[in-house]
């Protein structure tokens, strides 16, 4: 079976590297989803409570909390706009990506 | 010790003796007597494990295939419509090559709605990728649990098996069954060893979309491991007959090496047929039986040493491919085709719906046989009332 690495997408030759169900061998985080994206959401900090509503439905968990904000990380995010949706204040606009 | 036990019974009892860990599972007639017990023997204490009550078999094999992708080893149990129901499912227990151990009491499909046995039910998840054993004794059906995990659990096979016993003539018929010992269950059956599993310390996307440059590869490694299972299931098999007394094979024969004319049955036809083999036999009649165990994987090597010397081959089966012929008989033929030795074969269809598979049925079949120099027909129907 193939080394385990955490950030790269491992390369299976064939048969005898594979292991027997389809299961990824390392991490994911090489697959950056963010390129799926069709609509940004945008947090204004002069809007947010910091209430972490967005945090919390964020069906890919890619807003994280640094120093106290909820912080959306555009590498995995796909651009569902729970958030957006989901905001008390409307504190996140959406913006069509090009 | 010894006990007597209804068929259903024997198979919560060599869930209990595994130590199986999980169990999910739904009523419906004639499996019920397999989940209710079980269920008592956890809500007792008797076993420990979870039991996960679902509002549908397909829920039950999805919540089965959950549990034993995190390693648990794992049991369910049912019957006809609700083995249809699990179907999906089954092809997903195959995929993720989880070795769930599944109990199912041959029961013919409706509608009409009926609940008595016919083999249409395990027969139609054929191509699905379980390993199936045939069982013609309560004896069998309990130590056939014990071995199936051993087999399906072992790092190189990792595919779920099922275990099928007819309806009523097994399932709710009592016989004395020889309880093994709980520690030497132990010694020949470890706990459950999972190499690739769900473990939110150490995470992995199990079941990814997987394009047309890898599918093709996992589909190669489960044939491979069924290949593999026809010796692991003999090992098994005789390990068990070394520890527990009681030898078990991919087929079982009996009187055919001087046979003229070999019965092919499965089940508890088998155990009819070689009745009457033996009545034949003090007759001077040079006839014999092999009794198939193990469908899947086929058990090639020793249906084509067996059959190659025989003059005529009778295969019965309790069951049918609608526009093609009796199930074990296309088996057992296409085995044969590309042999050298080729005796003919005659495919018979009885007892479907349960209808009872008495000696004279038998008698009638092998009398048809004797009177015909080679097969007329693909189907020869035994008992239809015209």
């Amino acid at each position: 079976m193939a080394e385990k690495t955490a950030e790269k997408k491992i390369e299976i030759k064939g048969e005898s590297d594979m292991p027997p169900m389809a299961m990824s061998l390392g991490l994911m985080s090489w697959n950056k989803t963010g390129s799926w994206r069709n609509l940004r959401p945008v947090i204004d900090y002069e809007k947010c409570i910091k209430c972490m509503i967005c945090w919390k439905f964020c069906p890919d968990a890619c807003i994280h909390i640094e120093d106290g904000k909820p912080v959306i990380d555009y590498d995995y995010c796909k651009g569902c706009i729970i958030c957006a949706v989901e905001c008390p204040k409307d504190a996140i606009s959406v913006e069509k990506e090009e | 010790m010894k006990k007597v036990i209804m068929g259903n019974h024997a198979l919560s009892y060599g869930a209990q003796l595994a130590r199986t860990q999980v169990i999910a599972a739904y009523p419906i007639t004639p499996q019920t007597e397999v989940v209710g017990f079980l269920s008592e023997l956890c809500a007792d204490g008797k076993l420990d494990a979870k039991f996960i009550k679902v509002e549908s078999e397909h829920s039950a094999m999805a919540a089965a295939i959950g549990a034993s992708a995190v390693g648990a080893r794992t049991f369910t149990a049912t019957s006809a419509q609700g083995l249809a129901l699990m179907h999906e499912m089954l092809h997903w227990a195959v995929g993720a090559r989880l070795p769930v151990v599944l109990g199912n009491i041959n029961r013919a499909m409706g509608p009409p709605w009926t609940i008595w046995t016919d083999q249409n039910d395990s027969l139609s998840q054929r191509d699905t990728g379980l390993m199936q054993y045939y069982c013609e004794s309560n004896q069998e059906v309990l130590d056939t649990v014990i071995q199936a995990y051993k087999v399906s659990e072992h790092e190189e096979i990792l595919l779920p098996a099922m275990i099928v016993l007819d309806a009523f003539v097994l399932s709710h018929t009592s016989e004395v069954v020889d309880m093994p010992d709980q520690e030497l269950v132990d010694k020949y059956l470890p706990p459950r060893k999972a190499t690739y599993r769900v473990d939110p310390r150490e995470p992995h996307a199990f079941g990814n979309l997987t394009a047309p440059d890898r599918y093709f590869e996992l589909r190669y490694k489960i044939e491979r491991s069924m290949r593999q299972a026809e010796g692991l299931i003999r090992e098994a098999g005789e390990e068990f007959g070394r520890m527990f007394g009681r030898h078990y094979g991919m087929i079982e024969t009996h009187r055919v090496e001087d046979a003229e004319t070999i019965v092919v049955a499965t089940a508890t036809i088998a155990g009819t047929a070689r009745t009457v083999i033996d009545e034949l036999r003090e007759k001077g009649e040079k006839y014999g039986l092999v009794r198939i165990r193990v469908l899947r994987p086929f058990p090639f090597d020793e249906i084509r040493q067996t059959l190659a010397g025989a003059k005529k081959v009778i295969v019965i089966d309790r069951n049918i491919s609608f526009g093609h012929s009796g199930i074990f008989f296309q088996e057992v033929k296409s085995a044969m085709y590309n042999q050298s030795q080729r005796p003919p074969i005659f495919g018979y269809i009885a007892g479907l719906g349960g209808r009872d598979v008495t000696p004279d049925v038998i008698k009638e079949i092998i009398g048809d046989a004797a009177g015909k120099e080679q097969p007329i027909a693909d189907i020869n129907w035994i008992g239809l009332k015209p």
